[in-house]
């Protein structure tokens, strides 16, 4: 079932044409990875499907994004409710300067969603969900600034966790990790695939091939080639994905 | 830009060529040395097979050290890994050259068979399937590989009218029956010469096309 769902999505930061006529849709708890050179819009494309491109200002955009078949580029959409719904990630762990379990509250108390009661059950629910529990159970008042950066990068997956979230954006959650923290993300990533829909923007080729069931390949504001992984690591359909992919440009 | 790894690949194709090459002789070789009933040849053909097999290793291990530090995705990936299996259906033609080799040596021991049998026929229709696959890689043509692919069932027809001719022999045409055996060795060779050369051209197709057509399982 396609949990997004994107039709004919231009966007413009004034003048420039950051993405063009993009189609595409994803399935409910499936890995998409997006690729492409620097400025191909990727990330662009991954702030879209939650709005946080109207931050910025001269943003312009046309198309349709249907999100559990609900337009979200539509003026009446509750951007409070669509960022709950669509979480994101961003490339350097951003933990507020809290302890480690108010940081999994912040948004439970900001939104009012839950009792008090209940706040130790979701701080316990969503540590365990990103497999920190166990190391963290008996720190949950440490600043989280103190934990390493891979725990901070797994913190901040575990807060948006407590929004309980349907897609999560992630925006290269690896490139501040080392080679082994890199791989517990991304082994997360596939535990966290079971309940969430999962899209990762990637620099990283042979991330998005270990990670992703799909792949798409962004080319200035284009998307050239959206497949399964599989077809777009061994057989690409469009030269231009086959000369990025092997190194050839980019 | 030429990079490091562009030249790696370049190197890792003239291997292949240069495998091609020296199998492509060894059964032209064998072939010549069973008709003409030349031992020096058939001796030379199973002495050439060690620069057949150390060539193998060699590219073996170039597409591994490839593999294990590029991680090459894409026409790259296919490239390398089509690489590898048709290094080996060389090795395996050139291995099928010597037994072609050893059966001469034998066969010219004994006095030739009256009885005409197609092994000629077969020996044409097997090394232009071997050749055929071969300028199918050099060119990249997948047309040419799918063609050479049908034609394996010429040879495996070729191959049972053999065998059933020299079944079929008079009781005087059975002594010695090593000869008999070694003919059909030898046609048996031949046809196994047609199967490494439809497996390379379905790896060809598979490096070309991205389709898997082994097994019959796109039918």
């Amino acid at each position: 079932m396609a949990i997004v769902e994107v039709q004919n999505l231009n966007l413009a930061y004034g003048d420039f044409p950051a993405l063009k006529n993009v189609n595409v849709h994803m399935e409910k708890n499936t890995i998409t990875a997006l690729i492409g050179p620097s400025g191909c819009g990727k990330s662009t494309f991954l702030r879209a499907l939650n709005r946080m491109n109207d931050l910025i200002e001269g943003v312009k955009t046309t198309g349709n994004i249907l999100i559990d078949k609900e337009d979200i580029l539509d003026a009446k959409t509750d951007l409070v409710s669509l960022r709950k719904k669509v979480g994101m990630v961003f490339q350097r762990p951003n933990p507020f300067p809290l302890t480690i379990m108010e940081n999994i509250l912040f948004a439970p108390k900001i939104h009012q969603t839950a009792q008090k009661a209940e706040y130790a059950v979701i701080v316990e629910e969503c540590l365990r969900a990103v497999l920190l529990w166990d190391v963290l159970k008996d720190k949950l008042h440490k600043n989280a600034l103190q934990l390493s950066l891979e725990q901070q990068q797994r913190l901040c997956i575990a807060r948006l966790l407590a929004v309980k979230p349907e897609i999560l954006l992630m925006d290269e959650p690896c490139s501040a990790l080392d080679p082994i923290a890199t791989e517990r993300i991304e082994e997360l990533m596939w535990m966290l695939k079971a309940n969430y829909t999962i899209v990762i923007v990637t620099h990283n080729m042979q991330q998005a091939a270990r990670v992703s069931e799909h792949t798409g390949f962004m080319l200035l504001g284009e998307l050239i080639e959206f497949g399964r992984t599989k077809d777009i690591f061994t057989y690409p359909q469009d030269q231009r994905t086959n000369d990025y992919i092997t190194g050839r440009f980019g | 830009m030429q990079r490091h790894f562009d030249e790696a690949l370049e190197q890792l194709k003239q291997k292949l060529l240069r495998m091609s090459s020296l199998v492509e002789q060894s059964i032209g070789s064998s072939i010549k040395a069973l008709m003409d009933r030349n031992a020096e040849l058939a001796y030379k053909v199973i002495k050439a097979d060690d620069a057949v097999n150390m060539l193998e290793i060699e590219i073996d291990e170039l597409c591994l050290k490839l593999l294990a530090l590029h991680q090459p995705t894409a026409g790259d990936l296919r490239f390398i890994t089509s690489t590898m299996k048709i290094n080996n259906d060389l090795e395996r033609i050139g291995d099928l050259a010597v037994n072609i080799g050893q059966r001469t040596l034998d066969l010219i021991k004994v006095p030739p068979l009256k009885l005409k049998i197609n092994i000629p026929k077969m020996a044409t229709a097997a090394q232009a399937m071997l050749k055929d696959s071969l300028n199918a890689f050099v060119n990249k043509d997948s047309k040419l590989a799918y063609e050479v692919c049908k034609r394996d069932d010429e040879v495996d027809d070729l191959n049972h009218e053999i065998f059933m001719e020299l079944l079929s022999c008079k009781p005087e045409d059975l002594t010695p029956v090593e000869r008999v055996i070694d003919l059909v060795l030898v046609a048996k060779n031949l046809e196994r010469v047609a199967d490494h050369s439809t497996n390379i051209c379905e790896d060809i197709i598979y490096m070309v096309d991205g389709k898997v057509i082994k097994h019959h399982i796109t039918d």
